[in-house]
């Protein structure tokens, strides 16, 4: 499979069709991802994100469409669909009884890897986890569940990384964390789908950012593609002013790159100085 | 494929067997409520009962109240099972290579362990009140198959409540007609002498077979046929929950 597979999509999905009972989620959704590249569906609650993400990882089958992930049908090839991806869900999947490092062998266990110690120390000094290693995950702040959970999904590389709303529910340091991480994956290779409702998300992230609305794909393009939809831009002179998240985070001063882990309770006071 | 199984469960039954090791309470708080019952049938109410078995109360009483400790142990075992379904970790672990029924064999195995671990304490609380058996160790092995058993069919029901349940209370809620049943029954007076459509209740209903063969093994007396009827019983309720888990978890998880 090594020659052809820079030329077929990492993700290909063809009129996918889902419902539950009456509602109509998926109408016929269609849309291909380029290996190593970070793709973005963007919709409001309730679009259809989810339901996609849930079939594209096997875990719902389609009503009908086709989809398959690095070559392999979502239906027929389910095994090795699982083989070669990983799934972020929506809500922090951890195990908070475990401590960091534990949950990391669990998952690298489960992947039959050979020497799961070593892929959980290193997962942990890439995720700066390490100090927090032996604490229960049930005593890490939001932000570090978030890597925590983002760190178990690539234990073992898996070429395709499928990620839910990733941000949703962090601190604006927190999210600029976890973009970061998403950018260093595209940078090795990794074949990013997130989802997310932040339009400000996609615009920093994606290659490609393709809309869902009311189950179907309204648009697909780049940022620069997308931007061209609207009429032309007119010039108009406005003073440029600080956003509340530029204020908050001057005033914090608290540069994503080399901020040390703690809980939020105690990370934002007593910084202030 | 199968030893691609065996290992999954095997590392995930590592898993949650730690989450009993880290909240060794929940075995605990299993064996306190039937050891109270104990205490209280035995020491207040025993005295006024008449068995017509001969034997010390205690010895009657043993195998109901082993029953009523592993249904109210498998409440813990919908609980977890609840919480790694609300938790995503369910779907974590099925969008994963891993062969997928080890995810609830893991909790199975789990709750056969810890229920077997709460039934062994309340067995050393009988002996110290005065529960003595003169049964073989034939005798015994066959009343331990009888509690795994139904140990496995409650677990069974218990990943049906984890697997559907909306709220955590609702999920540890369906122990409660479970420690219920035993009173219904033979496990603390025989059923002889309940009026006419209760008697006809406890004397058909599961319990009251399972818990005269225990304490006929026990007791090193004859089973007579009650254990086929306690068997059928077991097996069938084993088959049912089994089946029902087996296809919501289908459902849920593709």
């Amino acid at each position: 499979m090594g020659t052809d597979q820079a030329l077929q999509p990492a993700i290909r999905v063809q009129g996918i069709e889902k419902s539950f009972k009456d509602l109509h989620v998926l109408r016929g959704v269609d849309f291909d991802v380029r290996p190593g590249s970070i793709f973005a569906l963007l919709g409001s609650n309730g679009a259809g994100k989810t339901t996609l993400i849930k079939i594209l990882s096997t875990l719902l089958k389609p009503y009908s469409g086709r989809a398959s992930v690095n070559g392999f049908d979502v239906v027929t090839r389910a095994g090795d669909v699982r083989a070669a991806i990983s799934l972020t869900g929506q809500f922090t999947a951890v195990d908070d009884v475990l401590t960091g490092r534990e949950n990391l062998v669990l998952v690298a266990r489960l992947r039959h890897l050979p020497n799961p110690a070593e892929v959980a120390g290193s997962l942990l000094a890439r995720f700066g986890l390490a100090e927090a290693a032996n604490r229960r995950a049930a005593t890490y702040s939001g932000g570090m569940r978030r890597r925590l959970d983002i760190a178990m999904s690539l234990a073992g590389d898996p070429p395709v990384v499928f990620l839910d709303e990733p941000t949703t529910g962090l601190d604006p340091q927190g999210r600029l964390e976890v973009w970061r991480t998403i950018r260093q994956l595209a940078g090795q290779g990794t074949t990013v789908l997130l989802t997310t409702q932040y339009l400000d998300e996609a615009e920093q992230l994606a290659d490609r950012i393709a809309i869902l609305h009311r189950g179907t794909i309204i648009q697909n393009g780049t940022l620069a593609e997308l931007k061209r939809l609207l009429p032309a831009a007119t010039v108009e002179y406005v003073e440029k002013q600080p956003s509340l998240e530029d204020v908050f985070l001057a005033l914090v001063g608290d540069p994503p790159g080399d901020r040390q882990d703690q809980p939020t309770a105690d990370s934002a006071p007593g910084k202030d100085h | 494929m199968s030893t691609h199984a065996l290992r999954d469960t095997g590392v995930l039954t590592g898993r949650s067997l730690r989450h009993i090791l880290r909240s060794p309470d929940t075995i605990i708080t299993t064996a306190v409520t039937p050891v109270a019952m104990m205490l209280l049938f035995v020491y207040v109410f025993g005295g006024a009962i008449t068995t017509g078995s001969g034997g010390s109360y205690i010895n009657y009483l043993l195998p109901g109240i082993l029953l009523i400790t592993v249904a109210s142990g498998v409440a813990y075992t919908a609980y977890r099972l609840f919480l790694d379904v609300k938790g995503g970790i369910v779907e974590r672990l099925g969008s994963m290579p891993i062969a997928k029924p080890s995810i609830l064999w893991a909790h199975v195995l789990t709750s056969l362990t810890a229920n077997l671990a709460a039934v062994a304490i309340v067995i050393a609380v009988a002996l110290a009140m005065g529960f003595r058996s003169g049964a073989s160790v034939a005798s015994w092995f066959a009343a331990a198959g009888i509690l795994v058993l139904f140990t496995l069919a409650l677990t069974w029901m218990a990943v049906v409540a984890g697997l559907t349940a909306k709220t955590v209370d609702g999920a540890s809620g369906m122990s409660y007609p479970l420690i219920f049943l035993p009173f219904i029954s033979s496990a603390f007076v025989p059923t002889a002498t309940m009026p006419g459509p209760v008697a006809w209740f406890a004397e058909n209903q599961p319990v009251t077979p399972i818990v005269d063969t225990l304490r006929a093994l026990l007791a090193q007396e004859p089973v007579g046929t009650g254990i086929w009827t306690a068997l059928a019983w077991l097996a069938g309720i084993l088959a049912v929950s089994y089946a029902a888990a087996a296809a919501i978890y289908r459902r849920k998880v593709g």
